[in-house]
Parts: C-alpha cells; structure tokens; sequence
C-alpha cells in the first residue's frame, strides 16, 4: 500500500498533477493580480494627475514680455513675440538650423506672436534665462542656457552650444483670445 | 540539527548543484522548510498559526513599506497625508485597509498561536528559548502596534500615546523625566511622531530578526504535537513537504477569506471611530480605549484603584500591566509537570479553559468605560490571571495526576485511526509513511 | 525558587486586588443626561448592505443640501471639487461649480494675498480660517469638518440621520437647555450648539423630489458617506472577486491537501 504521492501509478499520477498545477496556477495568477495595486501605487496620484493641465492668463503680457508658469511641475515660458522677433525667427533659413522648425510649426495658426515653450533646456535639462527681465538672451535674441552655454533664437530654436533640440513646444490650445490651457 | 532520519539534500539539477556548491541557500531552505524537516506527523490545525503569523508580518512589512512612501510623519501633515492615501493614491485605500486590518489579524493570529503553546506544554524543555522569544515578539509586536497607531495622528492616536507614555511617569523620581524623553517634550508632539515613525519602520525588521532566531531555535527539538511525547523514530514523523506545506496552504487560504471579508467589507469594524478626528490636544475624547489587541492589558492596568503599601494605584497598574506579560518569561520553570500536552491533564486544562475565558472578559472589560459593575469585574479577572500562573500553575503541576501518555506518536495515531474506523484497522508500519523521495 | 518568588509576587497581587475589590465605593450618581440619550435610529440606503451601490441622484441631492445649508459652516477638508465628478457630474459642471468659489492665492506680481476663482484640482474651501475664528463665529462651538463625519461618529450613517432629525423634542419637565444652545437627544449631551439646520421646503431640489426634512437628512447623509468613503463601490467589487477567487483558491488547496496526506494517517 504505498501512500506518498510519488508512488501513486498510472491515471491517478495525471489526476494529482492536473490538481497540484492548477492550485500552483491559480495562486500564480493571484499573486500576480494582488502586485498589480501594490506596483500602480507608485504611479501618479489623483491630485497630481488633476495638476495635468495648466490654464494661464496672458491678458496682461505686452509684447516683447514673457511670463514664467509651471505646468506638470516643469516651467513654462509663454513669450509675446515683437514684430521684429517675429521678422528676425523668419529671416533665418530654417534649412542651416540644427532643428529644422520654422516659427509658425511651433506656434499655433493666426497667433505668431504667442510662443509658448517649455524652460526646459534641452541639453541637460537647465531653466534657461531670457524669459525674465533684464535676463541675458544670448547671442540670438532669445533664450541662454547659462550651464553649457546653448543658445536659443527668438523662436526658442538651439543656434549655438551643446543643446540638440529646439526648446519644446507643450501641448496647448487657446480656451480663449486671453486664456491659454496647457495640456 | 533535526532527526538524523531526515532527508539529505541533493542538488537535482546541475544548476542547483552549482548554486548550492557556492551558496548553500537551497539547501538551507530544504533543511528548513523542505522535505528535510520531520514534522511530527499529528500536529493539529492549531499548530498551522505560527506560519499564519510569519504570513502576517510580512504582509505588515509589505503594506508598510508602501504606506511610508506617501505618508508624512509631521503633526501638521499626517492625518492629512492618511487621507491623500485613502483618496488620491492609486489603490492607497487597498493598502491602508490592509494595513490596519493586518495589524489585528496579526494579533489574532499571535494570541491563537500563544493559547495552543499553553495547551500544549510547548514552553517546556527543551523549548524554553522558543517560548521566550516568543514572548520578546509579542513585547516588540506590541510596541509596533502603538507606535503605528500613533502615525495617523488622530485622536486616539494622540490620546492613545498621551496616556500609555504617562504610564512612565508612575515610576518615582525618574519617571517624569523618562516620559519626556520618551516624548521628546512636554506632550506628544512633532518630535514623538518623527521618532513613532523611525521605529515604527524598523522595528517590524528586528521582529523578523527574532523570528528567525526563533524558528532556528525551534528546529532543534522540532515542533511539539497534541500528545506532548517526544519523537521517537522515523515513524513519528512526516516531511513538512509536501505534507505540512499542503496543511499550512489550506489554513492560509482561509485566513485570507477573514481577512479579505474584514479588509473590504467591514475595514473600520475594528478600529475606533475618533481616530478620523484629527488630534487635537486641547480636548480629551469621552473615553479613551486602545486597539481591541491591547484591551485586557488596559483592564489590567486600570484594576489597581487603591494606593497600598507605600505604592500608589497608578504605580501599581503599571507594575502590574509589564509583569502580565513578562511572567510569561518564567512559565517554563513555574510549570514542573513531567506532562506537556493538557490532553493528559485534565486538572489543568480545567484552569486553561478559564484562563481563556478570564482574558476574554479583561478584554471586554478593558473596552468598557471606568465605573461600577466593570471595575470589580476587571479586578476579579485580573486577580485570577495572576493566581493562575503564579499560584495555580505550580501548585496543581505539582499535585496534579497527569493520565497515561501513548508510547510514542505513531501509537496515538493509530490508536485514533482505530476509533475513527475500528473495521479497517491497517497494520502497524504500513499506514506509516516513509519521507518522500 | 523561581516558583517561591512567583507565588510571593501573585500573592501580593491578589492581595492588592482583593482589597481594591472590597474597598467600599460611593454608587455613582445616575447621570440625567445618560437617560436622556437616545440611540441613533437605523436608516438604510441604496448602498446599505455588502453589494450596496451609490444612488448617484440621492448623491447629486445630498451636495445640494450640503451646499445650500451645512457649508456655511462645515467644511468638506479633504473633497476637491474634481471629486464631484464621482458623483455624477460632468467635467465642464464641476468647473462651473469651482468658479461659483473664491480660493486664496498670491498675486504673481505683487505677491500679496488674493483669492482667484476655484478650479477643480482645489480643495472644497472652509467656511472659517481656523478653529478659533470658527469658534469665535459660533458660540464657542465648532462645527467639525463633514468629509469624515460618517467613519468619525459611531454607526456614522444612523448618527448623522437620527441628529439631523431629532430636533424639535420637548427636553422634560425640570431639564434645563443653557442659552444657545438647541435641545437633541441623539447628541451625546443631548444639548447641541446647531440650531436646527433643516426645515421643510428650505431648498428646492432640481429633480423634483419633496424637500421634507426626512428626504433631505437622508440625501446629505448618502452625500456625507460617499464623501467619507469615496472607494465603497470599488472596494465591494473588489472584495467580492478577491472572495470569489480566494473561495476557489481555498477549494483548489483542500483538493491538494487531501491528495497529498492521502492514505496517511495523522
């Protein structure tokens, strides 16, 4: 009479299998369920998603200004481009440029003079200076990065220094002539 | 350590071989908890709680690990930070429910796994260290406890510390100075949930150290069984796997349906409705109680009403509230019954029974506000559980007539076998398992 | 020698008690409020019971009360106005509900202190600065936040109900209410600081439904308890598969269990 389960023969062996692999299955299956909430946990939390959008007033940004807000936590420089920033984006041969975009790819149709970018040098991920009064452009009238050196055009496209890419544009639309929704 | 009929471990395959070889983990796990443990072959599902437990620590140490990435240990933040949890974390509820409920399971699961120690004699020779051990988890489980429900900073949490740290200042001279070191100031403040959150934190990982020790401790004579008698032979014994792995997967099953029932059904049954109020240490709840854990300790404490022998009441259940528990340390050397198991003492077991019943009614009586008929009611039970191990215990252990034990574990087996179905009756050796291979 | 020690110490212990237990005690005098104090009335819901769902339209009815009565003075701490979409509310009317509120902010230009229309990632806003500021508007009473009234009060549901609608009970003969203060028997000193908050009619529900006392301390009670608890649904349904799979699972074990120790005795 032989009674581990190692020495039971024959049909029964498949049996006892079918059931030992289905529990172990089944709790598999359990546990990979219950690391779902316990790895989802580290995701965003309802208040930082809420935070997804960012609605800006630029009623009060005269032209040649530029104001700093933040959005997802990164800063956003929303500028109100001169007549002659706007001349100077569009004399430069978009072809020579290192990011081929021309100014009116990144701002929306009909609103040109409304740039609205993120501070987010795309180098190595510095604010760049120029979006604040009294603050140095750079070489090209727009944005400089002050920890390497990249200098951005009035369009916030890299010209010059270590930077790839032209500053970002984020997603946005405009919720009305005075309000700007990010996101 | 273990019987010499154990099973020797050998690496299956080249892999395992190779690890082994270099890290013998697998088989220290087979050796632990493998096919190379002997496990007395009768143990009964109440021996199934001290894996249920080790379960629970660890789902408190899991559970915990994520509840400290959000919460925020300052008085001006915590409750609000519980509440960032239960609403805007994704499934921060789950975890928190978990949490909070896991810490009373535990404590059921512990008091369950400490009552069949006493039934079973299994503090005697040779495991008293076992038992000890044992009784420093509880201590280390019962700070952990406090101190967690301290984080939310609620009501009770506040009210809770305010008054269990003032026990402290019931020592003469130093006493007041020690509570304010416990605190970090005056009252509870910011500097007493900084320090309630660092050990909170570390001290589940000390436990877990103890256990192990205590499971080290434990493979050595290996586990008690109903009998009480001491494995004689391979006969007595069966593999903990598959066998014990199976029996102990059945018990964690249904200690997950209880869980799971309390954690999403009923997840605040168990704890205090004030504790969803934030602290505030200008106004005293209307009566302030512990988690239901510690109940017939707080009875305890509250027993002693009268100032006697130059040591003042407050005094008194403070003494009395650490030496409930730490009596438990000695019970091997009160207890001089040759028998372990109370299935052979029926003297004993009578005052088992009502000890049982006696921390029941101090637990309830530890719920119930401080008035008359409660207060005698708690003084009586209190009196009783100290007769108990104190007095009782070795007075009976050494009057009692313990009744004739089987010769070894294989005969109580098959002597029940035979009850159970006396037609059948195999024969002796046969019905008795050899290790799996 | 441990066993002398041992019994020394429980003798002194039982003594200690013995005494403390026969010490003859004063019979507390019968607290007149405790006769007084009536038991919250059940109440049931839509979402009463382990399979409960919310009744979105009893929700959307209970805010309405919350926001026309209790916000004057209560707060709702810990309920953004994005929650709202939980009850039923669309994305654009929680935005109108949020603007209907001022929320403090910093001028960016100045840096003074301003209020700004509410936007649906803030918090609903308090109706006092502080507690004191609460108290000093109240009579020294203050009206604790409702998010968590329901999980903060015994049988939270009943409580909230019974207190909603126990006004308007004649205290007896010879008890004496203190200025101010408004007789309950469902509040713990039966003498509350809250005038009654609901009268018939006070509001006009945009459903239809009869705004009588009963039907409005029902609605904002469901509301209080969706606010307290905003996981309920989620949490049943999820208790309800983890039990169906765990039930399975259990059966699945006991299978394994018995083919395991088949044949062996124990």
């Amino acid at each position: 009479m032989a009674t581990t389960p190692d020495e039971i023969e024959g049909g029964d062996v498949r049996r006892r299998d079918f059931i030992y692999i289905a529990t172990g299955a089944f709790a598999a299956v359990g546990a990979g369920v219950v690391a779902v909430p316990f790895i989802n946990q580290m995701n965003p939390s309802a208040d930082v998603r809420a935070m997804a959008t960012t609605e800006v007033d630029i009623s009060a940004v005269e032209p040649g200004m530029a104001i700093k807000t933040i959005w997802q936590s990164k800063p956003v420089f929303v500028k109100r481009l001169t007549a002659a920033e706007i001349a100077e984006a569009n004399s430069v041969d978009v072809k020579t440029l290192r990011d081929p975009e021309t100014l009116a790819e990144r701002t929306k149709p009909g609103k040109l003079e409304w740039l609205v970018t993120l501070g987010v040098c795309t180098h190595l991920g510095c604010v760049p200076l120029g979006a604040g009064q009294g603050e140095s452009k750079g070489d090209y009238n727009g944005y400089f990065c002050p920890c390497h050196g990249s200098h951005y055009d009035t369009a916030g496209r890299i010209r010059k220094g270590p930077a790839p890419l032209n500053l970002e544009v984020p997603p946005y639309e405009f919720t009305s002539d005075t309000v700007i929704e990010i996101g | 350590m273990s019987f010499p009929w154990a099973e020797q471990y050998e690496p299956k395959s080249p892999l395992m071989k190779w690890i082994d070889s270099r890290l013998p983990l697998p088989r220290l796990v087979f050796n632990a908890v493998g096919a190379g443990y002997p496990v007395p072959r009768n143990i009964n599902i109440w021996y199934n709680f001290g894996v249920l437990a080790g379960v629970a620590l660890m789902i408190q140490i899991i559970t915990g690990i994520v509840l400290a990435m959000h919460y925020s240990a300052h008085v001006s933040t915590a409750f609000n930070s519980i509440e960032h949890i239960m609403r805007d974390v994704n499934s921060g509820w789950l975890i928190r429910y978990l949490h909070m409920n896991g810490a009373s399971f535990f404590f059921i699961v512990v008091y369950i796994h400490i009552f069949r120690g006493l039934y079973y004699g299994s503090y005697k020779a040779p495991r008293e260290v076992v038992w000890m051990l044992g009784v420093v988890i509880l201590l280390l489980m019962m700070a952990t406890a406090f101190m967690g429900y301290v984080l939310p900073w609620g009501q009770m949490s506040f009210w809770g510390a305010q008054v269990i740290t003032s026990l402290f200042s019931a020592i003469p001279l130093v006493g007041e100075p020690i509570r304010q070191w416990l605190v970090g100031g005056f009252a509870p403040d910011n500097a007493t949930i900084t320090r309630f959150f660092s050990l909170h934190y570390i001290l589940p990982f000390v436990i877990l150290g103890v256990v192990i020790l205590k499971i080290w401790a434990l493979h050595i004579p290996g586990s008690t069984n109903p009998t009480g008698v001491d494995v004689k032979g391979p006969q007595d014994t069966l593999p903990f796997h598959p066998y014990f792995t199976a029996k102990d997967f059945v018990s964690l099953c249904i200690y997950l349906l209880a869980f799971a029932t309390v954690t999403f059904f009923l997840p605040n049954a168990l704890g205090h409705p004030d504790n969803y109020i934030p602290a505030n240490p200008l106004s005293t709840p209307a009566h302030i109680v512990p988690e239901w854990y510690l109940l017939p300790f707080y009875a305890i404490l509250r027993a002693f009403t009268v100032d006697l022998l130059f040591i003042e009441a407050k005094l008194w259940g403070v003494i009395a509230m650490f030496s409930s528990i730490l009596l438990l340390l000695f019970l091997p050397w009160l207890d001089t019954s040759k028998v372990r198991s109370n299935a052979y003492r029926p003297l004993y077991r009578t005052f088992f029974w009502i000890l049982v019943v006696d921390v029941l009614v101090l637990g309830y009586v530890g719920a119930m506000p401080a008035e008359e008929p409660y207060v005698r009611i708690g003084q009586i039970a209190t009196m009783y559980y100290f007769a108990h191990f104190l007095i009782i215990l070795p007075i009976v252990s050494a009057i009692e007539k313990p009744l004739p034990l089987p010769n070894s574990i294989a005969e109580a087996v098959l002597a029940k076998a035979q009850k159970l179905a006396p037609q059948a009756t195999p024969a002796p050796g046969s019905a008795v398992a050899q290790p799996a291979e | 020698m441990v066993r002398l020690i041992g019994m020394a110490i429980g003798a002194i212990f039982v003594f200690v008690l013995a005494w403390a237990a026969l010490v003859p005690r004063e019979a507390a005098a019968p607290d007149p409020v405790k006769l007084l104090h009536k038991e919250p009335r059940e109440v049931s819901f839509a979402h009463s019971g382990p399979f409960g769902t919310f009744d979105r339209a009893q929700l959307q009815r209970g805010f309405a009360v919350y926001k026309q009565v209790c916000s004057a003075c209560h707060g709702l701490y810990h309920i953004h106005f994005r929650n709202l979409e939980d009850i039923g509310f669309s994305e654009a009317e929680v935005k109108a509900i949020a603007a209907e509120y001022e929320v403090p902010a910093i001028d960016p230009n100045t840096g003074e202190a301003i209020t700004r229309p509410a936007i649906p990632s803030d918090k609903w806003p308090r109706p006092f600065p502080n507690e004191t500021a609460a108290r000093a508007a109240n009579n020294n009473a203050y009206p604790p936040d409702l998010s968590l009234i329901i999980k903060a009060r015994k049988n939270g549901e009943a409580y909230v109900y019974s207190l909603l609608t126990g006004y308007g009970e004649e205290p007896p003969a010879g008890f004496e209410v203190p200025d101010g203060l408004n007789y309950n028997p469902y509040f713990h000193s039966v003498n509350i600081a809250m005038a009654q908050p609901l009268m018939v009619d006070q509001i006009e529900y945009a459903d239809g439904t009869k705004a009588t006392v009963d039907q409005m301390a029902k609605d904002v009670t469901a509301f209080l308890r969706w606010a307290a608890e905003p996981e309920l649904e989620r949490r049943r349904q999820a208790g309800i598969a983890t039990l169906i799979f765990l039930a399975i699972l259990t059966v699945l074990a006991w299978l394994s269990y018995r083919r395991v120790w088949a044949g062996v005795q124990h």
